[in-house]
């Protein structure tokens, strides 16, 4: 990995990140205040004015305009926001820096909230960016904060700034400030190259991991953002590995006599959950990455894998096909109290217990067709959210109310395989953009 | 170079086989370039012997034509008792990839065994699976998915 990469990968120069609350108490009033209830589906976007964020000139103008397009992308991308035209706007950048903004003139263009901000210090060592919203609605300023930071990480700036806008909104936490592990593909269907790539959740800052030499599978995330887990058939022996973002080190996990495969990180960052494959039978394991035990967790006949940590770390959910066919089963984490958890017509695997415990994520297969869909941890409330020929593998934003997963598509006698996101509703399905074909998507926790 | 000749064989006797349900491929096929072939080469295996078995979806039990071509992989071996061979197990597309990299090992598994009960030394029998990640044919429809659950003895 080229010292570039290194720098770029380990997120610098936010370590000191200052961030202050701007001295302007929110008036305590009997309105009820703007607020986007995410709870209940699908509903109307907020239309919101994010104005250029002001920077006089020079370099501080240029990294305001580029801050501001990239909350506004965040925003509108998560289909709760609609950022109306700059170009309808009444009051200037320059003249929201000082003072209350004209509300009745941001009522007039159709804003119910809006966002300014400012920059300084871009041509430096040291940026300071600053941000206010207002709820135009009720005319009355609601949050605001800043930022010190290296400049090169303007990037950073703007996720951290549109999640802070997103949670003071919907009073949920952000996901804009996280990224996205996965596996690019490139080449002829059987003779696929895969390779680990990672990027912002918005698919900016492209990297590759590896070189497409070795086929590597199923990438996640540790909860520190830092490691990844994956498979890799490096030297034809297919087993779990470790990979280091910082030192671009890879670390085989363990010493399993059978392939190792479909890795997981514990909550605590502690373990790995892992399946192994000996002598046509699958069970599940976890590795201590402190002491190196290996514990077996499952000893039934049959293919058991795909374990996935409850947030606490007190359960697992995992896929089975003891019961004659392939379906959902939960137990605690230490393999005891197994119970099935999906009863239903086809074929149920890769559960993903949400970030928020209350849902647990999962492809299902029925007929001809695949579909990703959530369940309740106690096997109620089961529901779809997307249906196509072939769709797998769903990942969880980190606040729970977004997932990604990929999407094969016949094409020109090979495959064509993307990235899409939806929201747990089942609305504001979307492609990710990605250089390559993509596939086996995994969400990053809020960058810490 | 070599490698890559020896997969267009094995992609050669394979389209020999058969438009619908694929037969274990090999037997027979070929018999025009024997002279060229290598005793106890990958290529005299794929020709002469069959390298591949086929299974039912979401299956890692033998038939008896996968059976019958194990017996001459069988009998080969024994005549050539200094090679060495790694089954590859694989699934079509239509399964998860975790389940299916399972299901391939369980297939490998499965000719691994076939193959010891016939005298093969198990130390000689690798396993190896693929899941859905190596498909021989390109296709959405029975006869490519039929063709892609296999497994394949690969000379070491």
């Amino acid at each position: 990995m080229t010292t570039t990469t290194r720098r770029f990968l380990r997120l610098a120069g936010l370590a000191g990140a200052v961030l202050l609350a701007l001295g302007v108490a929110a008036p305590q009033t009997a309105r009820a205040e703007l607020r986007i209830d995410i709870t209940k589906g699908v509903v109307e976007p907020l239309p919101i004015a994010i104005t250029t964020f002001y920077g006089g000139g020079g370099r501080d103008a240029q990294v305001g305009a580029d801050i501001a397009k990239v909350v506004s992308a965040d925003l509108e991308r998560s289909g709760l926001f609609k950022p109306l035209n700059p170009q309808a706007f009444l009051q200037t950048p320059q003249q929201l820096q000082s003072g209350e903004p004209r509300y009745a003139d941001w009522r007039t263009v159709g804003a119910q909230a809006l966002v300014a901000g400012g920059v300084q210090g871009a041509s430096g060592g040291q940026m300071k960016v600053d941000f206010r919203l207002w709820d135009v609605t009720a005319g009355q300023y609601m949050s605001g904060l800043s930022y010190s930071a290296s400049p090169d990480s303007w990037r950073r700036i703007a996720h951290i700034i549109a999640d802070a806008i997103y949670k003071r909104l919907t009073g949920e936490d952000g996901y804009f400030d996280t990224r996205i592990v996965y596996v690019a593909e490139s080449g002829p269907a059987t003779n696929r190259t895969k390779r680990l790539a990672i990027m912002d959740q918005d698919g900016e800052n492209h990297q590759f991991l590896t070189d497409g030499k070795t086929l590597v599978l199923t990438p996640r995330f540790s909860p520190t953002a830092q490691e990844i887990t994956y498979m890799s058939y490096f030297n034809k022996k297919p087993r779990v590995y470790v990979f280091n973002i910082d030192s671009g080190r890879q670390e085989v996990l363990g010493d399993f006599p059978g392939m190792t495969f479909a890795p997981r990180f514990s909550p605590d960052g502690k373990r790995v959950v892992m399946s192994m494959a000996q002598n046509g039978n699958t069970d599940i394991f976890t590795l201590d990455l402190g002491t190196r035990r290996q514990t077996q967790l499952t000893d039934s006949p049959g293919i058991d894998t795909a374990p996935s940590y409850s947030p606490d770390g007190t359960k697992i959910a995992f896929e089975s096909d003891r019961g004659g066919s392939q379906q959902l089963y939960i137990m605690n984490s230490d393999g005891s109290g197994v119970r099935r958890l999906t009863f239903g017509n086809g074929r149920y695997g890769t559960p993903v217990w949400s970030p928020r415990g209350d849902l647990i994520a999962f492809t299902r297969q029925q007929g001809s067709g695949f579909a990703v869909g959530v369940v309740r941890p106690d096997g109620t409330g089961e529901r779809i959210l997307t249906e196509a020929y072939h769709v797998e593998g769903p990942t969880w934003a980190p606040n729970g109310r977004v997932l990604m997963f990929f999407k094969e598509t016949p094409s020109g006698g090979g495959r064509s395989a993307k990235l899409y996101s939806v929201d747990v509703g089942g609305f504001n399905e979307r492609r990710v953009s990605t250089p390559l074909d993509a596939s086996d998507p995994a969400w990053s926790p809020l960058i810490p | 170079m070599r490698m890559k000749a020896l997969a267009l064989m094995a992609a050669l006797a394979l389209l020999g086989a058969c438009e619908s349900a694929p037969k274990d491929a090999g037997a027979g096929a070929g018999a025009g370039t024997q002279n060229t072939i290598v005793p106890g080469s990958q290529q005299d295996l794929v020709v002469n012997v069959g390298d591949r078995v086929f299974f039912g979806f979401d299956r890692s039990d033998l038939s008896a034509e996968a059976r019958a071509t194990l017996d001459r992989q069988a009998q080969w071996l024994k005549t050539y008792g200094n090679v060495n061979v790694t089954i590859e197990g694989h699934a079509d597309e239509r399964g998860t990839r975790e389940y299916n990299l399972a299901l391939g090992e369980r297939r490998a598994n499965s000719v691994k065994k076939y193959l010891a009960a016939q005298g093969i030394n198990a130390s000689r029998v690798k396993t190896i699976s693929y899941g859905k990640e190596r498909p021989a044919v390109v296709g959405s429809n029975e006869s490519a998915w039929a063709q892609n659950r296999r497994g394949v003895t690969v000379v070491d």
